[in-house]
């Protein structure tokens, strides 16, 4: 009995001590990034190379699902307005669903499931075939070459990639609301523009955007750096980046939303 | 790939984003109609301002010409003050009156100015000292209702 409790505390202990260990080490990772992202600033080709690959290639994702999402909320908020009689409101409703939440998150998942789980495997790629290491061998810094180009340029894209999937996504609702239902559309536009606010709305889903950029970036960077240099293991660091970031993004969509749109 | 083109593309992925926040700033969003950052502020008293909330407009004529910037209430006197920020391009008499109205049946409350005669204009700090407060439903059902008591009542 006494066993029995002492070897589950042991593994609590144990649990905890290796989270808490992953966590300082993520930390001093990032850190390392933050600290040679000079270097990687003034050859900025490298971060335009990763601004292609993580922004530019999620660009036909990233809009089909919000064109996507667009015409169903705007499909679904119609069937439901129209019972009420002010399916012009219609617009409001994709306007601000998409700004404030749905652009955000549904675009920092897309993106962490297109671009991270991509950063993750070859950074893993790169540790287990020691391309890493040889670089070191070099003189040539693996952070200051590789890894902080490659934050740089999630971090940038992420933002630019959530306004374009908001735009496509009202772009959708007014396809379908507008053109196909047939919703008056001066008045579709004119209840967007009076209920949708700069500051509260607009700017605050930038800055999710650029929270979850970081969050998602940073998270399949260190678990690529982090991974156990076997095939194995770098395909579970990739499916941990996906489950990781995901949560993360929901759970900061959570804190931040609490942060921003409560009171008045 | 060629360098440049992937210039290019990247140049066309910054380009489309930065459309894309510009589109959900002015179109999408309000930034091109009033922002009332320089106006005058005035300070309205009612007696109960029912559902007013900050931010919400401030409207003459049904022209929106600012917007309610904070509500407190008064522990002196118990009535509600209401500040309100007002664009410098629409001066009011001094003697002009506010009154707490709704848009429509269940829309949101938004406060009415009505303009005076007044020769001299309201200046930032002033109150404005005729005010209509919010109609509150179940007030309005309880005095029908007192009222029909009194006329069919035992006195008669």
């Amino acid at each position: 009995m006494l066993r029995l409790l002492s070897s589950g505390l042991r593994l609590v202990g144990h649990r905890s001590i290796n989270a808490v260990w992953r966590l300082g080490s993520a930390s001093r990772f990032m850190g390392l990034v933050m600290l040679r992202s000079g270097l990687s600033f003034r050859r900025f080709h490298l971060i335009i190379d990763e601004l292609h690959f993580a922004g530019v290639l999620s660009l036909i994702i990233i809009m089909v699902s919000g064109l996507f999402v667009g015409l169903v909320l705007g499909l679904q908020g119609y069937e439901t307005l129209k019972r009420y009689g002010s399916a012009e409101a219609v617009g409001t409703l994709v306007a601000l669903a998409l700004v404030r939440e749905l652009g955000p998150v549904v675009a920092a998942l897309l993106f962490a499931s297109r671009a991270g789980s991509a950063m993750t495997a070859e950074l893993g790629i790169m540790k287990s075939t020691e391309q890493l290491s040889a670089m070191e061998m070099m003189a040539v810094d693996p952070f200051a070459r590789v890894i902080s180009p490659m934050f740089w340029g999630g971090f940038l894209s992420m933002p630019l990639l959530a306004a374009i999937f908001s735009v496509m996504g009202i772009f959708g609702g007014y396809l379908i609301t507008v053109v196909i239902i047939g919703v008056d559309s001066g008045a579709f536009w004119s209840q967007m523009q009076s209920s949708v606010d700069l500051r509260n709305d607009i700017v605050n889903g930038v800055i999710k955007s650029v929270v979850f950029g970081a969050a998602v970036t940073a998270i399949a960077l260190f678990e690529g750096y982090d991974a156990p240099p076997t095939a194995e293991g770098v395909s579970h660091a990739v499916t941990r980046t996906v489950v990781t970031s995901a949560l993360a993004v929901l759970a900061l969509d959570f804190v931040l939303t609490a942060f921003m749109f409560t009171g008045v | 790939m060629q360098r440049t083109t992937l210039d290019l593309w990247v140049g066309i992925f910054v380009a489309a984003g930065v459309t894309a926040l510009f589109v959900l700033a002015l179109k999408v969003g309000n930034a091109s109609s009033v922002s009332v950052s320089d106006g005058y502020r005035v300070i309205a008293e009612f007696d109960n301002i029912g559902g007013l909330k900050v931010r919400a407009p401030v409207k003459s004529a049904g022209v929106v010409v600012g917007r309610v910037e904070g509500i407190s209430l008064d522990t002196r006197t118990f009535r509600a003050n209401v500040g309100l920020r007002i664009d410098k391009r629409y001066p009011f008499p001094r003697d002009s009156s506010a009154s707490i109205l709704t848009a429509g049946l269940l829309g949101e409350q938004y406060v009415g100015m009505d303009g005076g005669g007044d020769e001299q204009n309201l200046k930032d700090g002033d109150r404005l000292k005729i005010t209509q407060s919010a109609i509150v439903l179940e007030k309005v059902i309880g005095q029908f209702l007192y009222g029909k008591a009194a006329e069919t009542g035992p006195g008669k």
